[in-house]
């Protein structure tokens, strides 16, 4: 075993397991066990992925944090050793570039240009209109016919009407940008087939920048393109990149938490009679938190390159290597959650990674977190038999997605 | 107990003022931490802890 763990790349071919993973047929919401098992073998292993190179991986929570917030890691996609999701990722690596692939000080640049509207007190103004968009959306799927997808229904409605108003996109608009992010974030899509994807949804936003310019609304994209395009500050295309990733970010992760999240609780009946049953948004707060440290639905791994040497448990990444950092298995990571594969919507689980560390911790947290507090303290109050109308084993689980989720969920009442 | 925060290190993440609103604020224009108390009173204490805790960038520090 210890061969496996220091030998170079390559030469214990047999030996060094492929990633990623198959998660088991039975546990759709525990991470892959042979991920998992990596943990027991030590803090840092190797592992092998698509293109056949090795990259380190960090198993614990600690670890991945120290690495995460660490200068000497670098989230650079353009690094010859970078370790990218997939063929199709690493040909866009240029394509629609932006903060989430600079380190600083180029990142914290373009990031502050954006967290104005994202800080705590900024997103809580918006609680109300989320508020009215869940009702809405519960009435219309009340007033449809059952069995309905919850997904199609209701769980990419919900974020994406929400971004969209912020961002100041035009929501007629959402099923070209939709059919264009769901080829963006499949592991399956073939290459030039997203590289269309994506020059589609900037060329769309770059001219939509445009009319911003001329016509300034009360929207994110009117401001930063009157604050930084007019000044100077930003290109025009570098506004539209930067919305690019706002606006898929923002809606297919949220998207999922809320879809898988809903069949987590219907699975586990007593922690959903718990969240049914509270008034108190101190619990519904918790449960949120519990619920995106279980899914950890942003399952394909953080991706860095170390920049110099750095000692992690007792071994030595090299300067230029690869390094991947799971967070499903951090957040699972019994030295610091009690009973980590425990669904416990009570327990304080705020320490999880599932938003990520480090400088590229996710910018759209509050909004996120705002709106699945809504979602999960209206959906089971308002629709209290609400029920999967298919077979568990039926659902079709996003294994292929770099998100995890479900494409769809029949549910009745 | 005393407290500092670093404004060049913070990325805006909000979690210090999920976690101890009284003695954590953001700047209206971007985000950036602002410390509304450096010495908060006993009672905080457990609340700021975990502010420090899971500060994505450590630029909160505890003197206690
Ligand atoms: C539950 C929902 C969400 C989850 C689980 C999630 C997860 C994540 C994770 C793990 C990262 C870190 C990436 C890395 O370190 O490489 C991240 C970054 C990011 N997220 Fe989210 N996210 C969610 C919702 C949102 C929303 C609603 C928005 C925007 C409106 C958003 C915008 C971003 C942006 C812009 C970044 C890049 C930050 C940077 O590089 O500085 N996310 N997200
Ligand atoms: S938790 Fe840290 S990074 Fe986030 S706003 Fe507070 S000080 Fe800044």
């Amino acid at each position: 075993m210890t061969d496996t763990l220091t030998g170079p790349a390559g030469q214990h071919a047999e030996q060094t397991p492929e990633y990623p993973m198959a998660r088991a047929d039975r546990c759709p919401f525990d991470p892959p066990p042979a991920l998992s098992g990596l943990q027991d073998q030590g803090p840092l292993t190797k592992v092998r992925i698509w293109d056949g190179s090795t990259p380190w991986m960090v198993t614990r929570y600690a670890d991945q944090r120290a690495l995460l917030v660490d200068p000497r890691v670098s989230a650079d996609t353009r690094h010859e050793n970078f370790p990218h999701q997939s063929e199709s990722l690493k040909a866009r690596r240029e394509m629609g570039r932006t903060f989430i692939n600079m380190d600083d000080p180029e990142h914290a640049r373009l990031r502050r240009m954006v967290t104005g509207p994202f800080a705590i007190k900024r997103v809580e103004t918006m609680r109300p209109a989320i508020q009215r968009i869940v009702d809405d959306l519960i009435d219309g799927m009340l007033a449809g016919p059952k069995p309905a997808d919850l997904v199609q229904a209701f769980a990419l409605p919900v974020p994406s009407m929400v971004i969209c108003e912020l961002l100041g996109v035009p929501y007629e608009d959402h099923d070209f940008f939709q059919t264009r992010s769901r080829v963006l974030i499949s592991r399956k899509s073939a290459t030039d087939v997203v590289l269309t994807a994506q020059r589609e949804v900037i060329d769309y936003l770059d001219e939509l920048v445009g009319r911003k310019l001329a016509e300034p609304a009360d929207d994110l994209l009117s401001k930063l393109a009157a604050e930084q395009v007019a000044t100077g500050e930003l290109t025009r295309r570098e506004l539209a990149n930067m919305g690019f990733l706002l606006l898929v970010a923002g809606h297919e992760t949220t998207a999922n938490m809320i879809a898988l999240g809903t069949l987590a609780l219907l699975e586990n009946p007593d922690q959903l009679a718990i969240l049914r049953e509270s008034r108190d948004p101190k619990l519904i707060a918790g449960a949120v938190e519990e619920l995106l440290r279980y899914l950890h639905i942003v399952h394909s791994a953080r991706r860095r390159v170390a920049l110099e040497d750095i000692e992690v448990g007792g071994q030595t990444i090299r300067a230029g290597e690869a390094i991947m950092l799971p967070g499903e298995i951090a957040n699972r990571d019994a030295e610091v959650f009690t009973d980590p594969d425990r669904l416990d919507v009570t327990r304080d689980a705020r320490r999880h990674v599932a938003f990520g560390f480090g400088p590229h911790q996710c910018l759209g947290q509050p909004l996120a977190r705002v709106e699945l507090q809504v979602v999960y303290s209206t959906l089971y109050r308002r629709i209290p038999t609400l029920k999967l109308a298919t077979d568990v084993d039926r659902v079709p689980f996003k294994h292929d997605g770099l998100v995890y989720g479900v494409y769809e969920l029949p549910v009745s009442w | 107990m005393r407290v500092t925060v670093d404004q060049d290190k913070c990325v805006g993440s909000g979690q210090c003022v999920l976690a101890a609103e009284r003695v954590f604020d953001q700047r209206d224009e971007d985000g950036i931490v602002v410390l509304l108390d450096a010495e908060p009173s006993a009672d905080q204490h457990d609340d700021v802890r975990q502010a420090a805790l899971v500060c994505p960038a450590l630029a909160i520090e505890l003197a206690e």
